[in-house]
């Protein structure tokens, strides 16, 4: 790279100018601009800090005893264990119907594309909450589950209220709704990877499918893994909502011993640090995996560590970073 | 139907009558051409004188709307059946296709793959071939095209000459029977350019059969068997480079051509 020698650029300009320059006029020498907003801002998050630290300490109500004895208890880890299962069931369902959805909705044939759009504009459309409900209460609109010919013999049948338990309610509530929300994530990565790829893949005689796998699905992944990651840490949260349909997950376990116990605020202190926990795990993996699919690329996410850490002085003001020698 | 006679051998290439439109704006309307084994054929014309398209017609990664277009005597898009053309399924196209290299103007290397596995990757997973054989190929493409030891480079580590030059690699590696070059130089710094047709002169001279739309008129002089200028979706002249960039016959290609004196 064509870095112009620093003596050589000064020796120019005062060829120009006629008159020497001291060798201090140099950016490297320059002095730092302060930031007296930040140092203001800085005091008064120290102070409410130090407020929140002394509440958490000195206010009994919160029971931390009364937390330490439930947060491990057997009922509160099965409850967990609902939550974790459910989270890794429901996003399993998501990222496959996501991905059928989204080829569907960038396929050449009108009618998957209309019909993606619909699914995907009635589970966006709709709440959560609701569609859990509905799925919950499926056998007042639907008694009898039966596969056989459309219009013609059936070839088994179930009775809907024992098929639909609360769990494969959670899961089909779940499930269905993040499909909709992963399609349009899927969709909007194969849209980001540029179109010359395709062509490139066709003029090389590879089937459609083999440039889906081999050339199109591993360029959108840098698109498609961070917002997914999002989705994983929503869905963590999102399967609270099944303690509405008294499926024993976190929150509805802690809610049914501080029903009989009445320490609310402390049981719902478990719930809350364990999903804080979870979501913290889920956060450092995101992270890493995110810097792992942004490999090579110019503009490297800076992480809370880089933040915190007091840059050294003379990167102040980085140099060029080397690019392909174009 | 598309046999010839056994004394003179089937054109690699041969358009009759293509014919494409987007939307209203015809593109191409009506344009012949015959490309013989070994011939290399510089395809010169204005921007929006339709030979990209035309280029992009022959391996159907644009479709035609009418003419036919044969590639070593057979239909890319189409199979004959009694006598009208019945369209193929994708999978028998992407088959078809591996017969005809194609070099872009934007390089399309795939980004996360090394120029090494960009070279192998259709031979291998395309054609089935065995990896030691392909890898060793692969090697001697690099070396063909002056890049030996940059196997493992990923393409945004090479400048856009050696991009382009793997690309080159990357559609040899497939032996086509006929190579396209669409504007190959264009998207490269003047300083670049020389590199890639260096490469490609070596290919014609060693009896590659090429069609090659660009705009460099000093590569068409050296390394063309044939010049065809096109304008406003026709072929206006077509003959030997001397005759037609020296002596131009038409109007319209002697006013192209004075803008590059």
């Amino acid at each position: 790279m064509a870095v112009p020698d620093k003596a050589g650029v000064v020796r120019r300009r005062q060829d120009a100018a006629a008159a020497p320059e001291p060798a201090t006029l140099d950016v490297s020498n320059a002095t730092r601009r302060q930031h007296p907003i930040r140092w203001l801002a800085g005091i008064l998050v120290a102070v409410l800090l130090a407020q929140l630290i002394n509440m958490l300490v000195t206010n009994d109500n919160f029971g931390w005893s009364v937390v330490a004895q439930w947060f491990t208890a057997e009922s509160i880890m099965r409850g967990l264990g609902v939550t974790l299962v459910l989270t890794v069931i429901a996003m399993v369902i998501g990222i496959v119907l996501g991905v059928l959805l989204a080829v569907c909705r960038i396929s050449g044939n009108p009618l998957l594309r209309a019909a993606a759009g619909a699914y995907i504009w009635f589970f966006r459309g709709t709440p959560t909450l609701v569609q859990l409900i509905f799925f919950y209460n499926l056998s007042a609109l639907l008694p009898r589950i039966s596969f056989g010919i459309p219009f013609g013999p059936e070839f088994v049948a179930f009775d809907t209220n024992t098929v639909i338990t609360p769990l494969l309610a959670a899961i089909l509530g779940l499930g269905l709704n993040e499909g909709a929300y992963m399609a349009e994530i899927v969709r909007g990565g194969l849209l980001s990877v540029d179109h010359g790829q395709r062509e490139a893949g066709q003029a090389l005689g590879m089937t459609d499918r083999r440039i889906m796998k081999r050339v199109i699905l591993p360029q959108a992944m840098r698109f498609i893994v961070p917002p997914t990651g999002n989705q994983v840490i929503s869905m963590v949260k999102a399967t609270a909502l099944v303690s509405v349909i008294a499926l024993s997950d976190l929150l509805y376990t802690a809610q049914s011993i501080y029903n009989r116990t009445f320490e609310t605020i402390p049981l719902l202190l478990v719930a809350v640090i364990w999903y804080l926990v979870v979501t913290s795990v889920l956060y450092f993996g995101q992270s890493f995996i995110e810097r792992h699919y942004a490999r090579g690329d110019r503009q490297q996410p800076s992480s809370f560590w880089d933040f915190l850490r007091i840059r050294p002085k003379r990167n102040a003001f980085p140099a060029v970073t080397e690019g392909p020698s174009t | 139907m598309t046999q010839q006679p056994a004394t003179a051998p089937a054109p690699v290439l041969s358009a009759r009558g293509v014919r494409k439109s987007f939307g209203h704006v015809e593109v191409l309307r009506g344009i012949d051409l015959d490309v013989e084994a070994g011939e290399t054929v510089v395809i010169l014309g204005p921007s929006g004188s339709g030979k990209s398209t035309f280029l992009r017609c022959i391996n159907l990664l644009e479709s035609l709307y009418g003419g036919r277009i044969l590639v070593d005597g057979r239909d890319v898009g189409f199979e004959v059946r009694g006598d009208r053309l019945h369209e193929l399924a994708p999978d028998e196209i992407a088959r078809r296709r591996r017969d005809i290299g194609m070099v872009f103007q934007q390089f399309n290397l795939f980004p996360h793959m090394t120029a090494f596995e960009n070279i192998i990757e259709a031979p291998v997973g395309v054609k089935g071939e065995k990896r030691a054989e392909a890898t060793e190929r692969a090697r001697a493409l690099l070396a063909q095209v002056g890049l030996s030891g940059r196997e493992d480079a990923y393409p945004r580590q090479l400048s856009g000459g050696q991009q382009q030059r793997v690309a080159i690699a990357r559609a040899l590696a497939m032996r086509p029977k006929l190579m396209l070059f669409d504007e190959p130089t264009s998207a490269l710094d003047p300083e670049l350019v020389g590199e890639v047709l260096q490469t490609m002169k070596q290919l014609a001279s060693q009896g590659l059969t090429m069609v090659v739309v660009t705009h460099e008129i000093s590569f068409a002089r050296e390394a063309a068997d044939r010049v065809v200028f096109m304008d406003g979706g026709l072929v206006v002249e077509e003959g030997k480079p001397e005759d037609v960039i020296d002596n131009p016959r038409h109007e319209r290609t002697r006013s192209f051509l004075a803008r590059f004196l």
